[in-house]
């Protein structure tokens, strides 16, 4: 089976955010960035998947820019056969639907059958890449999977729903998004790391896929805002005992909560 | 021009989800101000004829499927209908596990992006202006919609769920599924154990960190949060070393949570756990360090040893309760 695992650079989750110079995105001076956590359970997968059926090819694809094939490199240090990068400034990062309307171009010139995600980047937490990719292929999906299984003909699916799990049967080709849980990541290994460095990396633009830039947008940032800082908050002193009992008083009395 | 909102209830078991309504609740707050009608449309039967209408639609639309069928695409295909019909402005559901799968499925058809999540809906010289969490809510975004219909999802807990009295009419609806290939079906839903109330949903949670020691001392979590009726949660430490399911996670890379109550005993508060749940109404620290980053966003701060501190709490709330 040939699968694509779509991999987004995000910042590093230790990253305080600031608002940049345009008002409208995070600053990303100093920022340090990493494979999306959520992506590395979707590359463990697929190279699990392979391995299970002993043949077929684990391939990369990103929507980036120039940093993200080093975010790539990691994936195919995880074992991944080869990376796509679409890197083009015609594509909108502010725009889910264009860049997975790139990433749809990248499935089908590479003829996939299996598409896994991370259910969402924790960048700007869209959260809707994988749908908006089965939408365009017009393929089967399953989003925020614990568990995956691939038998003959199809998946089945554990989804993550409020309160339990739905068990999804799934026909293929279908695009499938991973939540935590899903498996534990393997690290790359030094001989991993070596052969990556021999692994290609095709570069594309949205002309050598066939796409004219998006001509219609769903919407515009107008500010980014930071949370409202919460107000100074108290200690409660003295033995346990008194402390507790103070707790439920102002959790009573003044919080209103209990 | 298209006008008015359509808002997609999910129904589970036959209950309409509390989430629905609020988005229902919302969708009316702002069509009063700009006018357009309101459409809820909910699959299967259940009680959202008699307990939806209570929160301001004009129309409820209750869709049978022929025949009947619990999945992603058959749901996607029948409300990509309904958006071609009835041409709402904007379609809203709540930002659940259904609502975000749906709405960003039904965007797609609609060469459209979706805004998951929205945590503010205001009108801005009648224009529309929508708030969502980025980078987990260590940051907003202010987005204003460029073209039409609008898909949005809004997050639990967020909006209020006002009961507003509006004359509805109620439809039955029968939509065929003949020819649509249904690629995902769903066999079998599990729920939870215990029936625990869902992080995303709860009004008050308890969470704990490395600071309970070991999974041996998780009950004492779970005793603190039956006395509260709490959901519990967990840092990552606590998920990444195992001695929790990682459905608890509360943070970046777990789950985002805005309760009334919050209460974290023995977290140290990194940033992704305080990304995740700094939005909550009252914070409550545990924690013997009393440089721990936590109490910097704690209302209230307890310094000391949580072992002492929470049987005692558990006592004091019980005593509170019974009286």
């Amino acid at each position: 089976m040939k699968i694509g695992v779509c991999v987004k650079k995000v910042p590093d989750t230790e990253t305080r955010i600031k608002v940049g110079p345009d008002g409208r995105h995070a600053a990303m001076d100093g920022v340090s960035f990493i494979m999306n956590p959520y992506d590395e359970f979707a590359v463990e997968e697929g190279l699990q998947i392979k391995e299970k059926l002993g043949q077929g090819e684990v391939v990369l694809i990103a929507v980036g820019d120039d940093e993200t094939s080093k975010i790539l490199r990691s994936g195919l240090a995880m074992g991944a056969d080869r990376a796509v990068l679409v890197n083009d400034p015609a594509i909108c990062a502010d725009e889910p639907y264009d860049v997975a309307r790139a990433l749809a171009a990248v499935v089908r010139k590479e003829g996939l059958q299996l598409v896994l995600c991370g259910k969402q980047g924790v960048g700007q937490d869209f959260q809707q890449v994988p749908a908006l990719l089965a939408g365009i292929l017009g393929w089967a999906q399953a989003s925020v999977v614990v568990k995956l299984s691939v038998e003959s003909g199809g998946l089945l699916a554990h989804r993550e729903i409020e309160g339990g799990e739905e068990l999804v049967r799934c026909a293929l080709p279908a695009v499938v998004s991973a939540q935590k849980g899903l498996n534990t990541p393997r690290f790359a290994s030094l001989k991993g790391i070596m052969a990556a460095k021999k692994k290609s990396v095709d570069v594309l633009s949205l002309a050598a896929l066939g796409l004219p830039a998006l001509e219609r947008r769903s919407w515009e940032i107008v500010r980014l805002e930071l949370p409202p800082s919460r107000p100074a908050g108290r200690v409660l002193e003295g033995e346990p005992e008194v402390q507790v009992k103070s707790l439920v008083e102002l959790l009573h009395r003044e919080a209103k909560v209990i | 021009m298209s006008q008015g909102f359509l808002v997609v209830l999910e129904n589970r078991s036959g209950k309409v989800k509390k989430g629905s309504l609020e988005a229902l609740a919302a969708a009316r707050g702002v069509a009063n101000a700009t006018g357009g009608p309101v459409t809820a449309i909910v699959f299967g039967a259940g009680d959202a004829a008699s307990r939806a209408v209570r929160f301001g639609p004009d129309r409820l639309l209750q869709v049978f499927l022929e025949p009947e069928a619990a999945s992603r695409d058959a749901w996607i295909e029948v409300l990509a209908r309904f958006v071609s019909s009835l041409e709402p402005a904007c379609v809203l559901a709540s930002a659940t596990a259904f609502g975000k799968d749906c709405l960003a499925g039904l965007a797609a058809r609609f060469q459209s992006s979706l805004l998951q999540d929205v945590t503010e809906m205001t009108l801005e010289g009648g224009h529309l202006l929508l708030k969502r969490p980025v980078y987990a809510g260590k940051a907003f975004e202010v987005v204003r919609p460029l073209s039409q219909p609008v898909f949005i999802t809004l997050r639990p807990n967020v909006f209020p769920a006002l009961e507003r009295e509006v004359a509805t009419v109620v439809e039955e609806k029968r939509e065929s599924l003949a020819g649509v290939a249904l690629g995902a079906v769903i066999e079998a839903i599990r729920e939870s154990a215990g029936g625990k109330i869902e992080l995303t949903e709860a009004n008050a949670i308890v969470s704990g960190g490395r600071g309970i020691k070991g999974p041996e001392h998780y009950p004492l979590i779970e005793k603190l949060a039956e006395v509260l009726g709490a959901a519990t949660g967990a840092s990552r430490a606590v998920v990444d070393a195992g001695w929790v399911d990682h459905q608890l996670q509360v943070g970046q890379t777990g789950k985002t949570v805005s309760p009334a109550l919050y209460l974290a005993v023995g977290i140290s508060g990194a940033i992704q756990h305080l990304a995740g749940m700094s939005t909550s109404k009252c914070i409550v620290a545990i924690n013997k360090d009393a440089d721990a980053p936590i109490f910097k966003v704690a209302n209230y701060g307890l310094v000391g040893d949580l072992f002492k501190i929470v049987p005692l709490l558990i006592e004091e709330l019980k005593a509170f309760q019974a009286n």
